[in-house]
């Protein structure tokens, strides 16, 4: 009888097991090198040696939406359109200052309302067809014109929102593109906007081959000049893109193949990296950092900052229509302190609504000092000796400029209790944060923002002109002063000019206090040790062609 | 003759079924708040652009109208198009749902393989040291956290000892071309026999993970209904005429003691299909469960419905299944 027990228990466990793992026997007979056994040799993160073609595997927390980058805002998706695309006008590796892309070169009328493009010669999208005038022509035509085949009945929010809608709005930008030879192209300005070169370097304005726009399928087939030709997308897991061999920057790209893979827990993507199943990753807890850091296979990568987490008043709500109630508040929050609490270190205390790394910042301005005598007298100044009781927001999910917003509302809490400000943290789901803010239905929020173009403007008009309220501008601040200098700012060709525009609004800005900013965040990235030449882009996206592995 | 008017008879049930679920889902989904424009166009968009959205999307339509709509596509045979993605539902729930559907029936062929012979000895030598750990690790199976078990398996399984991969259906060095979606299939079509190593090796650390919960509760429904049968009189008959103890509990007891563990089978191979989402987020597998997940966060009306009611479709078929199994487990039982 005993031996019957066992038999069947050996008999179900021997066939488990071949079930299972009947691979690891042959995978030993034809890899013998190789212990890891997943991984191709030549490829595991401890072997140097490159032999096979170069691959770079990147792992992300979310698929792309579609791989026409017009249609999208968001920065899964540019993450891959612009490897695949190429716009205009580039941006410096890793600043936003403006350098020449398809275009070698351009020159501007006196007047701000003509610009002149000279594209570069012999560019080839990858169908084969050619680039030149009469492409660049075809996809703003397309963007532009409501009434044009190719365009999306949805439309394109970052062509509405950059150059003031579609052809026939009241404020639409672009009056026409023309074709003065082959390659060269001219675009003609209903009105003058200062940030326009900048925005034809955003991702979403990227070149794509007429050809594949007339196909249809442009989402699902993208075809582009850039340095890497899309293969496949298995939605939800994997885009694969390959090396074009054609690509006109010679001796670009390096690598052979990308793979942009997507794997929605930060933890297990981490896990992925140490164990080598991919080569790079986005969005590293920055509590896990450190971990990197001590890791001899590893490396961190932090992305210069191009956004802003701040706390926001309703400044149409009692008490903080008061200036001095909400600089107050700006005294007994303690930036230092909650950077390195909630930043683990990887970012900067915030004394204007823009970060540092875009010109026209205005250094001159020293932030409030924390000083809870000081912000008592404010309040008692204003009429509230005793504090009050408020509502304070915070939002749901991990933002790139507030990686915690319920924990650091609970820090905040505690500071704003010393001055006899009383609290209740209300957090919700984000979409509904996101819309009851702007419909400004709360009374202090944790908020945010991250820069498209690398423009002041992108930052201080968006965040805080009176046009955009019910849009991004959270506080509902209105200031004819900074309206006036906003406006002006955005319609002067001369830089030098705009830039002290901007340095008189922050620091009428910084005294009125609709908003306090908290900190500018710096992304860590973690890498494999052998992957050289990544530089990240303050914007949040870049292409990889310059990528290589040792 | 009897079973195949049962049978149609079943299937014509499914209509009221899946007309309720359809109500009850989009009454539930546009209780929520939460606008699906903003979410499309994100926290950056301009309210012109937000109001020519909804307009465009058919949002500003009242809830009815809406729903007709959206039930006259379904009885067109049309699943509608993502909101998000603006690819139609049907050609992309697929691959997500062959992705799903794989990982489930491994996981459920490692539950019933363990938890009914684990079941079956536990109950044959009851209160022996077997049976005490086999039903100390059910206890600990079914409680167990799957989070928390996926991140440990990675941990100790990818990171530490590199046995196996952690993430994926396949590696994405050197990928299996998808045919059918069902990668065991597509690389044995292929004849690629190192990427069908490579799809069983990515398969074993996500459904155990999802399996270890159904393989406990299996384990524990088969002894209870093992011990039970075991004290029959036809299984002492058995014993007295003398045949193997093997021989009586797999042949004799085993076969009447399956109806509940088939009714469990079935459920648990219901619900994974749709609730594999936590171990799906962890191993970064590409299926139906992320699928709905993600569509709930970014309000992707159409396809919270559609795929909803396409697992309730997959679950009616399977109970359905497992009601036809019993007449082949059990004679006795007669459809009428």
């Amino acid at each position: 009888m005993k031996k019957n027990v066992l038999t069947a228990a050996m008999a179900s466990l021997l066939a488990l097991s071949m079930a299972l793992a009947g691979c690891s026997g042959s995978q030993t007979a034809q890899q013998p090198a190789d212990q890891s056994g997943q991984n191709q040799p030549g490829q595991t993160a401890t072997e140097p040696a490159n032999s096979g073609p170069k691959q770079l595997i990147i792992g992300r927390g979310a698929d792309t939406k579609s791989l026409d980058p017009i249609r999208e805002t968001d920065g899964e998706t540019f993450k891959v359109t612009e490897n695949i695309y190429e716009t205009l006008v580039n941006y410096e590796d890793t600043s936003t200052k403006v350098i020449p892309g398809l275009a070698e070169s351009w020159e501007i009328s006196p007047d701000g309302l003509i610009y002149t493009f000279k594209l570069r010669q012999g560019v080839k999208f990858h169908d084969g067809t050619d680039f030149n005038a009469e492409a660049v022509k075809f996809n703003f035509d397309r963007w532009m014109d409501k009434n044009n085949k190719y365009h999306d009945s949805e439309g394109y929010p970052y062509y509405n929102d950059m150059f003031g809608g579609y052809k026939g709005d009241k404020d639409h930008v672009i009056k026409e593109v023309k074709v003065v030879d082959p390659y060269t192209v001219q675009f003609v300005l209903n009105r003058t906007l200062a940030p326009f070169l900048a925005n034809l370097g955003m991702s979403p304005f990227a070149i794509a081959s007429p050809k594949a726009i007339e196909g249809g399928k442009l989402g699902e087939q993208p075809v582009g000049t850039g340095p890497f030709k899309f293969v496949e997308w298995k939605r939800n897991d994997t885009i694969t893109l390959e090396k074009n061999p054609d690509y006109w920057n010679k001796g670009l790209p390096k690598l052979d193949k990308v793979v942009f893979k997507v794997i929605p827990e930060n933890t297990a993507r981490l896990t992925a990296l140490t164990s080598g199943e991919i080569d790079l990753m986005d969005g590293l807890n920055p509590d896990d950092a450190e971990s990197v850091k001590e890791n001899q296979d590893l490396q961190l990568i932090l992305r210069p900052s191009m956004n802003v987490g701040y706390l926001a008043f309703n400044t149409e709500k009692k008490p903080f229509d008061n200036p001095k109630v909400r600089q107050a508040i700006g005294h007994a929050i303690n930036k230092p302190e909650l950077v390195k609490a909630f930043y683990s270190g990887l970012g900067e205390p915030a004394t204007n609504p823009m970060p540092p790394s875009l010109w026209g910042y205005n250094d001159q301005i020293k932030d409030r000092d924390y000083n809870l005598d000081k912000a008592k007298q404010l309040l008692a100044e204003a009429g509230y000796p005793n504090g009050f009781k408020v509502q304070f927001w915070a939002m749901p999910v991990p933002r790139p400029y507030i990686p915690d917003g319920k924990k650091m509302a609970e820090a905040i809490q505690q500071d704003l209790k010393k001055i006899g400000i009383e609290t209740e943290i209300v957090t919700m789901e984000w979409a509904t944060y996101l819309e009851k803010t702007r419909k400004g239905e709360y009374d202090m929020c944790l908020l945010g923002w991250t820069g498209d173009n690398g423009d002041p403007d992108n930052f201080l008009y968006t965040l805080l002109d009176k046009n955009t309220i019910n849009g991004n501008n959270i506080p509902r601040y209105v200031n004819e002063e900074v309206h006036q200098l906003l406006l002006k700012a955005q319609s002067s060709p001369d830089q030098a000019e705009r830039e002290k525009l901007y340095m008189q609004a922050q620091e009428i800005i910084f005294n009125d206090a609709p908003l306090i900013p908290i900190a500018h965040s710096t992304p860590p990235l973690a890498a494999k040790k052998s992957v050289t030449g990544y530089q990240p882009h303050p914007k949040g996206s870049e292409s990889v062609e310059k990528v290589d592995i040792q | 003759m009897a079973l195949l008017s049962y049978t149609i008879r079943r299937l014509l049930m499914l209509i009221p079924v899946l007309f309720g679920m359809s109500l009850i889902v989009f009454a539930i989904i546009h209780a929520i708040p939460g606008d699906p424009a903003l979410t499309i166009l994100g926290e950056k968009a301009s309210p012109k652009a937000l109001e020519e959205l909804r307009q465009q999307l058919g949002l500003n339509n009242p809830w009815y109208v809406q729903y007709f709509h959206y039930l006259w596509d379904i009885l067109r045979g049309d699943l509608g198009d993502s909101l998000h993605t603006k690819a139609p539902i049907a050609k992309e729930m697929g691959p997500y749902l062959a992705a799903t559907v794989e990982l489930t029936l491994v996981s459920m062929i490692f539950a019933v393989f363990i938890g009914v012979n684990a079941g079956i000895i536990s109950a044959w030598k009851q209160n022996s040291w077997f049976d005490y750990i086999c039903m100390l690790i059910a206890l600990i199976g079914v409680s167990m956290p799957v989070f928390w078990l996926g991140l440990m398996e990675q941990w100790v399984f990818a990171q530490e000892l590199k046995w196996l991969p952690s993430i994926g259906r396949d590696n994405p060095r050197d990928p299996v071309t998808a045919i059918t979606h069902f990668y065991i299939i597509d690389a044995m079509l292929a004849g690629r026999w190192d990427h069908l190593r490579d799809v069983i090796q990515h398969l074993i650390l996500p459904s155990i993970a999802l399996g270890t919960i159904p393989m406990a509760i299996i384990a524990r429904i088969t002894r209870s209904s093992m011990l039970e049968v075991m004290r029959a009189d036809y299984i002492r008959t058995a014993r007295a005429k003398g045949l193997g103890q093997f021989f009586v509990v797999y042949k004799h007891a085993l076969k009447n003691a399956m109806i509940p563990v088939l009714t469990i089978v079935g459920l648990q191979t219901g619900l994974l299909i749709g609730g594999a989402v936590l171990t799906e987020t962890i191993f970064g597998w590409p299926g139906v469960g992320r699928y709905i997940f993600t569509a709930i966060g970014n309000r992707d009306y159409p396809v919270i419905q559609s795929s909803i009611l396409v697992i309730a479709t997959i679950f009616v078929l399977i109970n359905l299944l497992v009601d036809l199994l019993y007449a082949y487990v059990d004679p006795r039982i007669k459809y009428r």
